[in-house]
């Protein structure tokens, strides 16, 4: 697939995603989870990635840090490949990079007290010293609001997901990486939890100058974190833009759709009547030309024939459409 | 009871004996919901809103012990024998739950689920109970029902197999449906739908209807009446409008507070509530809500507030420092 410009303009990316493709063998078949996506995350910057379930956000995530291996493409970290990166080297780099899941609970060893799971990093990357390990596991428990003596000791079961999630944070920020994945950070997540943990990714990211790629399927969770916002669909990238601007003046179909499918607190706001637009095709075989055009309310001929690239339709944002919506 | 009362929950307790002790996950609760309405219950995970809709439904743990009164359509349900009860669930009290496979059976194909419910409590005949189920499926945007008889749940995504659960539930022309969070397994686009459907539905068939949600947002535009639950009770009912607009509780001001606005410009920060719910196997003595309120004061960590009228009608609230004129939804 030709690409045309980068995506994301960006004077100092940390990351550079390019034409990246990920797939698994399911039997004889092969599910296309991401194909051919390409962005960029400046240093600093929070990048916000949306679209329903299945559309291949965490495997693109996961193919970022090298968790699953891409079939082609390739991601730049601060300007050295990392597909291209095997053994020592890698397991290095891994220490600038953290990702935080959406389960927290399921995501920490419930046989360890929680002290250990946030030494086990440091361990790993070679920090010998306990004394140093335990000063490190201490900061990282205080700097998430969690009492380092009250913790340590304890085992996951003990805390509540809310907890869990800090502590997985805590786990994520003790190396002190450059960059996190955050995969779903709060939607196991209760409303007034949710909205503590996204108060403390912000404090964090602000603190130790995190840059982060930021997955959810709530767009109002991912629009209050986020510098910009990457739309994906069916294992494409649909469009991607400034938060507010891509909120407010929607370039692709399915965007649209996600915004207007958000439930508003306001009793006035009256929803308006979603067209029974289906659901998403397979990813064993996706449509051909452009993915969404089996619920898109504007696909023509041509969006059968012919993929279509991601453009500039304003600026900083980039749309794969044939007839954009601006 | 007012006139036209379908449901009427009077003072329920549900009480379940736990290792850590009693655990009191529904503490006198008093609810009506009028025929042909729509009821929201909102709150948090472990507030008790699960065990409200099974005290509802009869459909409780076995260890767990309930006091108080449910009555449906004239009559009390705490009375009925299995019997009556299960076919009061099948045909006039339907129930849709989170997760669809609770509902579904996964050995069983769509059809064999929705014509036996259909022959058991209308007692049609194949042919006639065949067609029904069509009609239904269809109904709930199913595309080629005729086919998806003959599927079995796991060869259907989520959100078809919650159509198929709502199907059901529908098939029988219930009075009452219950939703407990229909869509929260879903995605955006499919829980929008879905709500649509449920909305559709229950203005053509006037069916009344509670919704369960952890989400303000589920419920804004979509009922008549919500009532918020904290530890195990209704800490405040309202009119809809009235709830987002004229809150006196709160409990529900920080609630909405909390949520992330899809207006408000990006990194900002949210007025998140401190700490978390009490454990509700060690009530507290005052306002559950004291430890993270801040309005409390010293009445509110040694008394309960009980619900109380507010002055518009139909609005109720539990608190001794009731808010005056709420910021209202878009604070
Ligand atoms: N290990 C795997 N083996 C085979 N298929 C997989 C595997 N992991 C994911 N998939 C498939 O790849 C596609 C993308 O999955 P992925 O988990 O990346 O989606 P997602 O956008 O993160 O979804 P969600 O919002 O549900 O987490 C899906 O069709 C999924 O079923
Ligand atoms: N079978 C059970 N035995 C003992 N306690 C239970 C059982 N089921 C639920 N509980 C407890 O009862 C309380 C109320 O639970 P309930 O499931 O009604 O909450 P909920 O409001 O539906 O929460 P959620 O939003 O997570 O579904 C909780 O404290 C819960 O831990
Ligand atoms: S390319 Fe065609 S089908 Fe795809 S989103 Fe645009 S208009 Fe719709
Ligand atoms: S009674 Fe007191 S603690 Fe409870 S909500 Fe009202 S002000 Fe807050
Ligand atoms: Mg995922
Ligand atoms: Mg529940």
């Amino acid at each position: 697939m030709m690409q045309q410009a980068s995506p994301a303009v960006s004077s100092d990316p940390l990351l550079d995603v390019d034409n990246l493709v990920v797939e698994y063998p399911v039997g004889n078949k092969i599910v296309h989870a991401v194909s051919g996506v390409s962005l960029q995350i400046a240093r600093g910057e929070t990048l916000g990635l949306v679209g329903e379930s299945g559309c291949g956000k965490s495997t693109l995530g996961r193919a970022v840090l090298q968790l699953r291996r891409p079939v082609s493409g390739r991601v730049l970290f601060d300007g050295q490949d990392l597909t291209a990166m095997q053994g020592d080297t890698l397991r290095l780099m891994r220490q600038r990079v953290q990702l935080i899941f959406q389960d927290p609970i399921a995501s920490l060893n419930p046989r360890r007290r929680i002290g250990d799971i946030i030494a086990e990093p440091l361990i790993i990357s070679g920090v010998k010293d306990a004394a140093k390990r335990q000063r490190l596991v201490d900061e990282a428990l205080s700097a998430v609001g969690l009492d380092p003596a009250l913790v340590v000791g304890r085992l996951p079961h003990e805390f509540s997901g809310g907890q869990c999630q800090r502590i997985c944070i805590a786990r994520a920020l003790v190396l002190n990486p450059e960059f996190i994945v955050c995969d779903e950070p709060v939607s196991a997540l209760d409303v007034s939890i949710r909205a503590q943990i996204l108060n403390l990714l912000e404090e964090m990211k602000a603190r130790y100058g995190l840059t982060l790629l930021f997955i959810a399927h709530d767009l109002a969770v991912v629009k209050a974190v986020s510098d910009r916002v990457a739309v994906m669909y069916l294992g494409r990238l649909c469009e991607v833009g400034p938060s507010e601007q891509l909120f407010a003046k929607p370039a692709h179909p399915y965007t649209a759709l996600l915004i207007e499918a958000i439930p508003v607190p306001d009793p006035d706001v009256r929803p308006a009547e979603t067209v029974p637009v289906g659901e998403p095709p397979s990813p064993i075989s996706p449509p051909s030309g452009c993915r969404f055009r089996t619920r898109c309310p504007r696909a023509d001929q041509r969006c059968s024939d012919e993929v279509p690239e991601l453009r500039a339709v304003a600026s900083g944002q980039f749309v794969a459409c044939h007839h954009p919506l601006i | 009871m007012t006139e036209g009362t379908l449901l009427s929950v009077e003072d329920v307790i549900v009480d379940l004996p736990t290792p850590r002790g009693n655990l009191r996950a529904v503490d006198r609760v008093d609810l009506t919901v009028g025929a042909g309405r729509t009821l929201g219950v909102v709150g948090e995970s472990g507030c008790g809103k699960t065990m409200l809709s099974r005290a509802i439904l009869q459909l409780l743990p076995k260890k767990a012990k309930l006091s108080g009164r449910v009555m449906f359509d004239g009559q009390d349900l705490l009375q009925l024998s299995p019997e009556r009860l299960r076919k009061l669930r099948g045909r006039s009290l339907a129930v849709v739950f989170q997760d669809p496979m609770t509902s579904l059976n996964p050995v069983l194909t769509i059809g064999t689920q929705l014509i036996e419910t259909l022959q058991e409590h209308l007692e049609l005949d194949m042919r006639a109970a065949t067609k029904r189920s069509v009609e239904l499926l269809a109904a709930v945007g199913i595309p080629a029902p005729e086919q998806r008889l003959m599927q079995y749940p796991h060869q259907l995504s989520g959100g078809m197999r919650q159509r198929v659960a709502i199907a059901i539930a529908l098939s029988c022309e219930p009075k009452l449906l219950i939703a407990d969070e229909p869509t929260t397994a879903l995605d955006v686009t499919i829980q929008a739908q879905i709500l649509d459907l449920l909305a559709r539905e229950q203005r053509r068939r006037h069916m009344a209807m509670i919704i369960i949600t952890h989400d303000l947002g589920v419920v804004a535009g979509r009922t008549d009446e919500v009532a918020v639950m904290y530890a195990g009770r209704v800490v405040e009912r309202a009119p809809t409008p009235a709830l987002f607009k004229k809150m006196r509780m709160p409990y529900t001001e920080a609630l909405l507070a909390a949520l992330p606005k899809i207006d408000a410009a990006p990194h900002t920060p949210l007025p998140a509530i401190s700490g978390r719910p009490p454990d509700p196997t060690r009530p507290l003595k005052g306002c559950s809500f004291a430890p993270r309120c801040r309005y409390a004061w010293a009445q509110c960590q040694v008394e309960k507030p009980r619900l109380e009228e507010a002055d518009s009608p139909g609005h109720q609230f539990a608190c001794f420092r009731p808010i005056g004129i709420s910021a209202g939804a878009g604070a």
